[in-house]
């Protein structure tokens, strides 16, 4: 059993090459440094509000309640930053912080898009090139996220290799900072990898829990009973538990994606039918064969379309203060409709995962209590593909 | 002291790399064979893995196409079990910390030991890590080898002070694969490490040629080979033993 740095119970660590020990043990000094430096918090909370639209609304979803007949629901609005999700939090944080080491050069994996589009963003705002790996299934099915990242100054390299996914652009996003180490900064967009991204990821995205918490206080007084958000790496759904993990009557609840159903093997839901590994620098959970190979996921949300979880997730878990459940793409895609229905607004895919789970449990639940869904994306992105889903032929 | 210190007994040693089940069982073993009759010292097998991150396009091909053609953890052992019959250089396993801690790794470590694998080159397990399958390796007398990067530098202390078998030295930053010239001041990563190790060193990572071959021997214990030799494979097939003969005979007489 090893026990370095990062971990949360036994997940975590820093599984990785020794050509990046030096780059991740750097990454963690400036951040341990700028984290409590009254400067850095400034410019960067300057940058939340000015530049991404922070604080974002927590939108009380009248309709969808009257509608469910139970619990009161609201939504966190993380749809509405600028680019469209919550990746923007993260990306200005690491943004910064790179800046402050000295990087010149950034570069991401992305999957739905949602994450190299922000990171393309910051480089523009910052003034530093950036390149964004993204799976070759991906660029097909987000092409119009494709385009924007380009429009915003960046490359972008279509990962080939192995299942063209999310997990292949990690992979070669890793194989790219292994190759640049002195000007370029890896800006990881979930809350998973080696020590300290994890819980850099999970600082940043942090900010989403605070103003939950002190925008339903100001509103209804008192503490929501549920928060829901979807998980893939996990990055939306950590940054909306964080303050409420010692609030044990607060009750977590992430949404994985299912897929087609945990029961087949075209599913990405990790906590249901994943077991423990170690891959992309860390130990947690993930879907792999008895001989520990990765397998290949599929969800009809290219965001959760990963086959792990941050370790975070891992250890909430296995402690049980958060609960995990599987959504299918048919339920996702069924609450994607539902929300754009009653309330006009379009949530991305991924975050539809988590309005059906709210949908299933709202009406069971009395109208004192008060659900909280983290609309962790806009669904522009994936009106097409949904389009198809339900057998209409448009293109973008 | 481990069975890998003889690769070094033999003048500088040549290390050939090999993806097991690439392009099929039989041609690893016929490729291993030709390997140590042909000079050389120690044999790096690789187990195939689904996201081998530390690896360039040759290996990663390899990596895929040894998956899909059904190649498992459980074969390799068989693989090795032949193998040993009239091998007697030293055998390493080279693969990801998740083929040995999803197969158990205590269960993995054990089998190694009792099937002849001398050691365990592991690329996403640095220094920090150890631990992880340290106490198993050393339970059952497997050498757990550490490597060297370019990057290492204020590093290289304490990773060579706790080495054992023999370091592994990256002699490039980025992933593994051939290159036209190293540029790393392998000189000076190399004072820094025997100042802290008397183990054997070999250079590894972009050495392709019999003469670049020739320059790193001058300044190391031995010399690793990969992606060549999977390049050979990628062109030869289930004729490739013949080939892979003649390179690694090639390359031992260009260090010797």
């Amino acid at each position: 059993m090893s026990n370095s740095r990062g971990r949360f119970g036994i997940h975590g660590g820093q599984y990785i090459t020794e050509t990046l020990m030096n780059a991740v043990i750097e990454l963690e000094k400036a951040y341990d440094f700028y984290k409590n430096d009254a400067d850095f918090n400034s410019e960067l909370t300057r940058l939340f509000n000015e530049y991404a639209g922070r604080p974002s609304r927590l939108y009380y979803a009248e309709r969808m309640t009257q509608d469910l007949h139970g619990a009161k629901i609201y939504l966190k609005r993380e749809d509405l930053n600028h680019t469209g999700a919550h990746k923007i939090n993260n990306v200005l944080g690491q943004a910064l912080l790179a800046k402050k080491m000295g990087k010149t050069r950034l570069i991401a994996e992305t999957g739905a898009g949602q994450h190299g589009v922000a990171t393309a963003t910051a480089a523009a705002l910052m003034g530093m090139s950036c390149v964004v790996f993204m799976g070759e299934e991906d660029t097909k099915r987000q092409a119009l996220n494709v385009y924007k990242m380009r429009l915003l100054g960046a490359e972008v390299v279509s990962v080939k290799s192995g299942t063209g996914t999310l997990k292949d652009a990690v992979s070669q996003a890793m194989r790219e900072w292994t190759s640049r180490i002195s000007d370029t900064h890896y800006c990881l967009g979930s809350v998973m990898g080696p020590h300290p991204f994890p819980t850099i990821v999970r600082d940043f995205q942090a900010v989403i829990s605070r103003e939950i918490k002190s925008q339903i206080l100001e509103r209804e007084g008192k503490l929501p009973d549920f928060v829901i958000a979807c998980v893939g790496g996990g990055s939306n759904a950590i940054g909306s538990f964080w303050h409420f993990i010692n609030d044990a009557s607060v009750k977590l609840i992430g949404c994985e994606a299912a897929g087609k159903g945990v029961d087949t093997f075209e599913t990405a839901a990790t906590i249901a039918t994943g077991r423990l590994g170690i891959f992309h620098g860390m130990k947690s959970y993930f879907c792999q064969d008895e001989y520990g190979q990765i397998a290949p996921v599929y969800s009809i949300s290219a965001g959760l379309d990963y086959p792990g979880i941050g370790p975070e997730h891992a250890y909430l878990h296995d402690t049980g203060r958060a609960e995990y459940v599987p959504v299918t793409d048919d339920e996702a895609v069924q609450a994607f409709e539902y929300l754009s229905r009653i309330e006009g607004i379009i949530p991305a895919i991924e975050s539809a995962h988590a309005v059906f789970h709210a949908m299933k449990i709202a009406g069971k639940l009395s109208r004192e209590k008060i659900i909280v869904i983290t609309i962790s994306g806009r669904g522009d992105k994936d009106c097409a593909a949904i389009a198809r889903y339900r057998g209409e032929n448009i293109s973008e | 002291m481990s069975n890998i210190c003889k690769a070094f007994e033999n003048g500088k040693a040549f290390i050939p790399f090999i993806t097991c089940g690439y392009p099929d069982l039989n041609v690893t073993y016929e490729c291993v064979k030709s390997m140590c009759e042909n000079g050389a010292d120690l044999i790096e097998l690789g187990i195939p893995f689904s996201d081998p991150v530390a690896e360039g396009v040759v290996i990663q091909n390899a990596n895929f196409r040894a998956l899909a053609a059904g190649v498992t953890t459980d074969k390799i052992f068989e693989l090795v079990r032949r193998l040993r019959i009239d091998v007697t250089i030293p055998l390493v396993f080279m693969t990801y910390a998740n083929v040995i801690f999803s197969y158990g790794s205590e269960k993995f470590i054990k089998i190694c030991a009792s099937i002849g694998i001398d050691g365990l080159i592991i690329p996403d397990l640095p220094f920090e890590e150890k631990g992880e399958f340290l106490p198993d390796c050393r339970k059952y007398g497997v050498d757990l080898i550490s490597m060297i990067a370019p990057t290492s530098e204020a590093r290289i202390a304490k990773i060579a002070r706790e080495a054992e078998g023999f370091l592994y030295i990256v002699s490039s930053l980025g992933v593994t694969g051939t290159r036209e010239n190293i540029t790393t001041d392998l000189s000076a990563i190399m004072r820094s490490v025997r100042e802290n190790s008397d183990l054997p060193c070999a250079i590894g990572f972009g050495i392709s040629r019999p003469e670049q071959a020739r320059d790193m021997s001058k300044i190391a214990d031995g010399v690793i080979v990969g992606s060549a030799i999977i390049k050979i494979l990628e062109k030869y097939g289930t004729e490739s033993a013949k080939y892979v003969r003649e390179y690694v005979r090639s390359m031992k007489d260009a260090i010797i």
